[in-house]
């Protein structure tokens, strides 16, 4: 085991560059994500934060840095390596089994806490139909969890926007994480759904996950987060409290442009090309 | 409890035709069909619930036949000018082990090799190992015959040897010993796909980047259901062995796992039922037409249908048919809550 201080930080992230041919989308970022914490990273449209988690959860090979979870390197694992050390993102652009029940979504997403071997499920051994009815129990604990219990069998593709959002996160936390990582979750949700939202992200923390948020609504990453990251043209411009960075001089001048684009643009559906 | 006893009772019904049927040419359409089920089953295993297409399937099926039938029959090999290593005859039901045994070791090594890259890279792979097995069992005379064909190829047996035993040399224990395997192949399919296992895969069909962010190993799952899958191929291609009793590389023919691809897509890919219904479909209706129409015409109507199929029904028959039956039970008693109709499913 290290050192007192660094047996608080779950997530260390050391100079990491990822370079897309000439362009450098995350330049040499380094920062921590502490045990139990809520850290958002933000930044203009482009600044590199879903290139940074691509990187972080495997989706991607850095061009150089270091990234270790509670002392494991996650450098050169596979997304699903990644996964069972129990680091599970969401994807920016809504990603769920569209052909699947959010119930059958949520069961997908169990595929970690479940322990049959091929073996055993082929001879058909009594403990595989134990642990499947033990699995739906939880896939429902989840559902209700994130409040979509009552849509346990729509299909994913039907459920409306929001709820396929939540559906996402419902999917991640059956996967069991300690460190989640969550890429604009409440995009493309009304304010109602943002609010009860943000209620959730407490309840999540409640259950000791970490969180490393990407999020473009202010208001949320200023009432969720512990700390805030923020990362301009691929490079770290700030790292401190909701409060230090609300008055930071760097993070205004790189946002107000980013407004004025924002509203100029009006929506959100540029983002996801 | 329900789901149950309909099964029992379709098996039971099954297991009785060759009471009432009379007529042994239909019972051998019946077991050539059931034979073709048993591949068309393993190859939506990949097809349906993984997605990837082996058009090479039939190399899975061909070596279950070869295997099992030179395994049972013995043979011998000139390895140098002073050395021949005979290989003495074992007895059927071990050597349809080692056919289903060899096959499954042959789809784990395609699976290896090919899915690193996947898709497109997959269906090629498979058309060119089907092929060089076509090869090397129409030139590799001293062990296959080549073209001339494994003859006398002995039939199952059961029981104990010396005490009491049933040669299946009758056209009904063949009957009952496919059916049997049929039963076995979608039972095994099934306890997959209602398992982590076959999640897993579907996870993978439909959004692979999602299923490997909650820890789904593609290269494992992938692997798995080509091992079973060609297993269970190899499977087929020996009880066809030990049928017929007679194994040349025709079996290799791409034809063949065109018809299986059929099968399963006018079925249904990615559901249980679809393989057998299609499978049935596809299987008996060749020899119906035979007696009406000419070769040419025979195939014109064979197109023809599935043509109409995949047009009018892109899913497959069985996912229609679900659709169907919901839609009408939906509109005779309407808030049916879907909950317990999924409960009693399972
Ligand atoms: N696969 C890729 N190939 C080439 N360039 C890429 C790729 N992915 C991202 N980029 C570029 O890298 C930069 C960072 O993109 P990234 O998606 O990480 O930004 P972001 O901070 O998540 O932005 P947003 O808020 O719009 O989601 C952008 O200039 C983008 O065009
Ligand atoms: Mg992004």
């Amino acid at each position: 085991m290290a050192g007192k201080a660094n047996q608080d930080k779950a997530l260390t992230v050391d100079g990491l560059t990822v370079k897309f041919g000439g362009l450098t989308a995350v330049d040499a970022m380094t920062f921590d994500v502490h045990e139990g914490e809520v850290l958002s990273l933000i930044g203009p449209n482009g600044a590199g934060k879903t290139t940074a988690f691509n990187a972080i959860t495997g989706y991607l090979k850095p061009s150089g840095g270091n990234i270790a979870y509670r002392e494991a390197n996650l450098v050169g694992l596979n997304p699903n390596q990644i996964a069972d050390l129990g680091v599970v993102r969401t994807f920016q652009k809504t990603s769920v089994f569209g052909g699947q029940t959010a119930f059958d979504n949520v069961l997908m997403g169990l595929h970690r806490r479940q322990k049959q071997t091929a073996l055993e499920i082929i001879f058909g051994l009594p403990s595989v139909g134990s642990e499947e009815q033990t699995m739906r129990e939880k896939a429902r604990e989840v559902l209700d969890f994130v409040g979509l219990g009552a849509r346990a069998n729509e299909l994913g593709s039907a459920l409306p926007y929001g709820e396929q959002r939540l559906l996402e996160v419902a999917i991640a936390l059956a996967a069991h994480p300690s460190l989640l990582l969550l890429d604009e979750p409440v995009s493309g949700m009304n304010p109602s759904e943002t609010a009860s939202f943000m209620d959730m992200l407490g309840e999540i923390r409640k259950l000791g996950i970490t969180v490393l948020l990407v999020e473009h609504d202010m208001k949320m990453v200023m009432g969720v987060s512990d700390r805030v990251v923020v990362l301009n043209y691929g490079s770290i411009i700030a790292n401190g409290s909701p409060a230090e960075i609300q008055k930071n001089p760097d993070v205004i001048r790189a946002y107000l442009g980013e407004r004025h684009r924002k509203t100029k643009r009006g929506g959100r559906g540029k983002r996801r090309a | 409890m329900n789901r149950q006893l309909i099964e029992v009772g379709v098996v039971l019904l099954f297991a009785s035709v060759p009471l009432w049927l009379g007529n042994l040419y239909y019972l051998h359409i019946l077991i050539t069909t059931g034979i073709f089920i048993i591949a068309a089953i393993s190859l939506n295993l990949l097809l349906g619930y993984t997605g990837q297409l082996s058009l090479g399937h039939v190399a899975f099926f061909g070596i279950g036949a070869y295997t099992s039938a030179l395994v049972s029959l013995g043979f011998d090999l000139e390895l140098t000018d002073s050395y021949t290593f005979v290989f003495e005859p074992k007895p059927v039901w071990f050597s349809f082990l080692c056919g289903i045994l060899f096959a499954a070791v042959c789809g784990w090594l395609i699976g290896k090799i090919s899915f690193k890259v996947r898709g497109a890279y997959f269906v090629i792979v498979t058309i060119s190992f089907a092929e060089v097995v076509r090869l090397v069992a129409l030139n590799w005379i001293d062990l296959t015959e080549g073209p001339m064909a494994l003859n006398n190829i002995p039939p199952f047996t059961l029981g104990i040897p010396g005490l009491w035993e049933l040669t299946f040399y009758k056209k009904e224990p063949n009957y009952w010993l496919v059916l049997a395997l049929c039963v076995l192949s979608f039972v095994i399919v099934r306890r997959l796909v209602e398992s982590r296992a076959g999640r897993a895969m579907i996870a993978l069909r439909e959004n692979e980047p999602l299923a490997t962010s909650v820890g789904v190993d593609v290269t494992k799952y992938l692997v798995l259901a080509t091992v079973v899958s060609a297993g269970m191929a190899g499977a087929a291609g020996g009880l066809y062995t030990h049928y017929v009793r007679i194994v040349d590389p025709d079996v290799f023919l791409f034809i063949y796992t065109v018809t299986m691809v059929i099968m399963v897509i006018t079925g249904g890919k990615g559901t249980l039922l679809g393989p057998i219904i299609g499978g049935l479909i596809f299987g008996i209706l060749p020899e119906a037409l035979r007696g009406v129409a000419g070769p040419e015409v025979q195939w014109i109507i064979y197109g023809i249908l599935m043509i109409l199929i995949v047009y009018f029904l892109p899913q497959g028959i069985v996912p229609a048919l679900t659709n169907w039956w919901r839609q009408r039970e939906g509109h005779q008693d309407p808030p049916a809550p879907k909950e317990t109709a999924r409960e009693v499913v399972n």
